[in-house]
């Protein structure tokens, strides 16, 4: 690949890929293990004429890069778990009125305040389920920095594409571990810019009416069409409405426009799934140590594989289910109590053979760990 | 332009109960913008939850009715994104004093070029009657059935003390001086409050026994009077109404042009 | 190559972890080759005990901490006494002589080299302490050259600072090289 080498947190390479994707504007609050990202766009954002933002709390971080979406900029906060709590709020108003904008989570160790300083991948319900009522959710993860930019800028395109947010779950072991980063030329990665209504002054424009291929044109405020977007069930002209029609519409819009698209939406890497006699699934950092399994195992001649999803969210339950099919185990390698296990159990045909190598003690998963979990399980013959 | 032109009939008939003080501020409201003669793609009115909130849905301007005290979080975002448009934020007492307490003294701090509207009813009137940090000790509420022991904020002094550059007070009763008073807030450069009292007789009238809405806008005649009444009258019971600040400061938006004027010369 | 895998430590404000990461910009940014470095965070990076890893290698690093150092470096007693036993047995364990007293139970080849002295007799300032250390290591390892750690320095470090960091690498180079 061509362009800009750097040796940089994984913090800076999301940076530098949302800088890539077009960010103008980002609000935040300082929080470990995130607040690097915040630093450097305080810094990169005014160079070129954009915006950085310390707001008072994340309450507040999340609220107001949603009102500089609405007008017309690409904008981002980053934080870790209790920040993250405070802007589930305000991440549920930008799923009901459909506001592009991407949320940076780089998990440390909770409930509560925690272990701030070490890693854990926790929040991935959290994620998915964080803010109240029903609604979907896109969250992509990484485990190495050129992934980190490249799932920045994928973040940023599904956000504009789909009108949603999406969060970028990331963790303390890939936020500041430095490793190589090379920043691609400009053009080099597809850049999906703002959707803008072709409607022209004085014709009636619907914020809120999907062409035929689902995507919803937007007008910045301060435009020729002046519309309303609010945080109650709303009608295609985003007025508020309590009209079981409109009401029903709505939350199946809001949530068949992420779940029919999960196709679409699944990112993931493979390494020698096809002939896997034992299956790892992993994700985010943890997916290093178990690529560090079976590296070491297949260079043996065993037969080992590793499926790393990058997209969490909507769960990729089909692809899952096919590339476990034929897997005598399958080892979901994470560092939280089994969040991602239990969606994998979900997705298989045979849950029986699905296992967990975790930890949960702020340590980061090692490869002796896995192998661990793997004699325990050969162990029990099964 | 008449006013009709800048409200969304389709919105309407609005959702305030009758004898409600909120239709005088919408009413006040657009009087002062149509004086100012400002585009209706100019403005962004940016609102929180409650009554007060309703008021953005009514109007014909790029309109974000937003969460419950935040309201002036989103609006920063939006008054960064596009400093050249006019922000307005109507906010309730509870909304903007409770809820959005913090975001209230930070914006003023900030000292962003954004129009706070506090429509000061003294009670959560969309929930019912419960009491808010502005109805003061004594006050019965459904949330203080053997009177309230809160004590309340002082908007007027909690936003100069937060470094509020324009800060106001005026009534529903007072219909001439609110639209005075708005426009002055909205061409203030910085952080502008203005704080209206208005009128809510379904809750907080009655809970009170302060009789219908024409007696408490009565009431309200009676007892705000313009700055400088309370020393000549040296009665507690007096709350002064006028303008109370109006200072420079740098604007926090200009600031920030300045931080990428600096940015861009570095690079 | 083969792969090689240092810890640093010492105490916060020796500057062990931009140590670790000019070796590591030395390594990906001029001569082509991968490195992961990592580091303790909390409380320890403002005083205390503090330690950084890095890992060079020619072909992919998956795994990005240390758990056996080839290369251990102490800086100060409290980081030889906590770390000194996972160095990889037989591996290269070099310490300041002015802050660390060795001891004799360590399977390991220990170089006690006057880095913290030789700063402050030749240059009187301790500041580039770290990047003298960074020559010796450069001299007993040959990880880099010493010119990449040059250019990783001169992209870093302040202009008028260049001078006195160049003569602490070169220092430090001297020192190594006897020591070998």
């Amino acid at each position: 690949m061509k362009g800009t080498v750097r040796f940089v947190q994984g913090n800076e390479a999301c940076v530098e890929g949302a800088l890539y994707a077009g960010l103008k504007f980002f609000a935040g609050y300082p929080i470990t293990p995130s607040t690097e990202i915040a630093e450097h766009l305080s810094l990169r954002l005014p160079e070129i004429g954009g915006k950085f933002i310390q707001m008072e709390d994340e309450i507040a971080s999340m609220c107001a890069i949603i009102g500089a979406s609405l007008t017309g900029c690409k904008v981002m906060t980053a934080t870790s778990g209790p920040g993250f709590s405070l802007m589930q709020e305000a991440l549920g108003y930008a799923i009901m009125t459909e506001i592009p904008c991407v949320i940076v989570n780089v998990q440390r160790g909770g409930p509560s305040t925690g272990i701030p300083t070490h890693v854990s991948q926790g929040d991935v319900n959290q994620a998915r389920w964080g803010t109240h009522g029903d609604h979907s959710i896109v969250a992509l993860t990484a485990s190495n920095h050129q992934d980190v930019f490249a799932m920045t800028v994928e973040a940023f395109n599904i956000s504009e594409t789909y009108r949603t947010p999406v969060v970028l779950l990331l963790d303390e072991v890939v936020g500041h571990m430095r490793e190589r980063l090379v920043i691609p030329e400009a053009g080099e990665i597809p850049i999906v810019e703002r959707l803008k209504t072709s409607v022209r002054e004085g014709v009636d424009y619907h914020p809120y009416l999907p062409r035929e291929d689902g995507r919803l044109p937007m007008s910045d405020f301060g435009g020729v069409h002046r519309d309303n977007v609010t945080g109650l069930y709303h009608d295609m002209w985003g007025f508020p409405s309590d009209d079981p029609s409109v009401v029903h519409g709505l939350i199946r819009h809001l949530i068949d426009k992420i779940e029919n698209q999960t196709n679409y939406l699944t990112r993931y890497k493979e390494v020698g799934v096809e002939d896997a006699d034992c299956l790892l699934i992993s994700y985010g950092s943890s997916a290093r140590s178990a690529r560090h399994v079976v590296e070491n195992r297949r260079r043996r001649g065993e037969r080992y594989g590793l499926l790393e999803l990058q997209t969490l969210w909507p769960f990729p339950h089909e692809l899952v289910r096919s590339k476990c099919a034929n897997a005598r185990y399958i080892i979901v390698v994470e560092m939280n109590t089994g969040q991602v296990c239990q969606t994998v159990r979900l997705a298989v045909d045979r849950p029986e053979r699905v296992f967990l190598a975790n930890r949960i003690d702020g340590e980061f998963i090692t490869p002796t760990d896995i192998q661990g979990m793997l004699h325990l399980i050969q162990g029990k013959g099964l | 332009m008449p006013v009709k032109d800048y409200i969304r009939e389709r919105f309407f008939p609005h959702i305030w109960c009758a004898g409600c003080g909120h239709g005088t501020v919408l009413n006040g409201l657009i009087r002062a913008v149509e004086k100012l003669g400002i585009s209706k793609n100019d403005i962004v009115m940016v609102s929180g939850i409650g009554c007060s909130s309703r008021v953005s849905g009514y109007l014909d301007f790029h309109t974000l009715h937003t969460l419950h005290g935040r309201a002036l979080a989103f609006a920063a975002g939006v008054k960064l994104g596009r400093p050249d448009l006019n922000v307005i934020v109507p906010m309730g007492d509870g909304d903007a004093l409770a809820i959005g307490g913090n975001h209230f003294i930070h914006a003023a701090r900030r000292n962003i070029d954004v129009t706070a509207l506090i429509m000061n009813n003294r009670i959560y009137g969309m929930t019912g009657g419960q009491y808010s940090p502005l109805s003061g000790r004594g006050i019965l509420a459904t949330t203080a059935p053997f009177s309230n022991i809160d004590q309340s904020f002082d908007v007027v002094e909690l936003a100069t003390a937060a470094g509020a550059t324009f800060v106001a007070r005026a009534t529903t009763y007072h219909v001439q001086e609110t639209i005075e008073i708005i426009q002055e807030a909205i061409l203030h450069k910085g952080f502008s409050v203005v704080e209206i009292m208005s009128q809510c007789p379904t809750y907080f009238g009655r809970k009170n026994r302060q009789g219908d809405a024409v007696a408490m806008l009565k009431r309200m005649r009676e007892i705000v009077l313009p700055i400088g009444a309370k020393a000549k009258h040296g009665d507690p019971e007096i709350i002064e109404r006028g303008i109370f600040v109006r200072k420079d400061r740098p604007e926090y938006c200009a600031e920030y042009d300045d931080i990428i004027r600096r940015a861009m010369k570095r690079k | 190559m083969e792969r090689s895998r240092f810890v640093f430590s010492g105490s916060g404000g020796q500057g062990v972890i931009t140590a670790a990461i000019i070796l590591g910009e030395a390594a990906v940014l001029y001569e082509n080759l991968n490195a992961v470095q990592t580091q303790v965070y909390g409380a320890a990076a403002r005083g205390g005990a503090t330690r950084s890893d890095l890992i060079i290698s020619d072909s992919e690093i998956w795994f990005p901490k240390v758990v056996q150092p080839n290369v251990l470096v102490c800086l100060t007693q409290e980081a030889y006494n906590k770390y000194s036993p996972i160095i990889r047995p037989g591996g290269l364990l070099i310490v300041d002589a002015h802050h660390v007293q060795i001891g004799r139970r360590v399977d390991a080849v220990q170089k006690e080299l006057p880095i913290y002295q030789t700063v402050i007799d030749k240059i009187g300032e301790p500041i580039v302490f770290n990047v003298c250390m960074l020559g010796a290591v450069t001299a007993l390892t040959g990880v880099v050259q010493p010119v990449s750690i040059m250019k990783a320095l001169k992209a870093r470090v302040r202009k008028d600072l260049l001078g006195v960091n160049r003569q602490a690498l070169d220092l430090g180079l001297e020192l190594g090289g006897k020591a070998a």
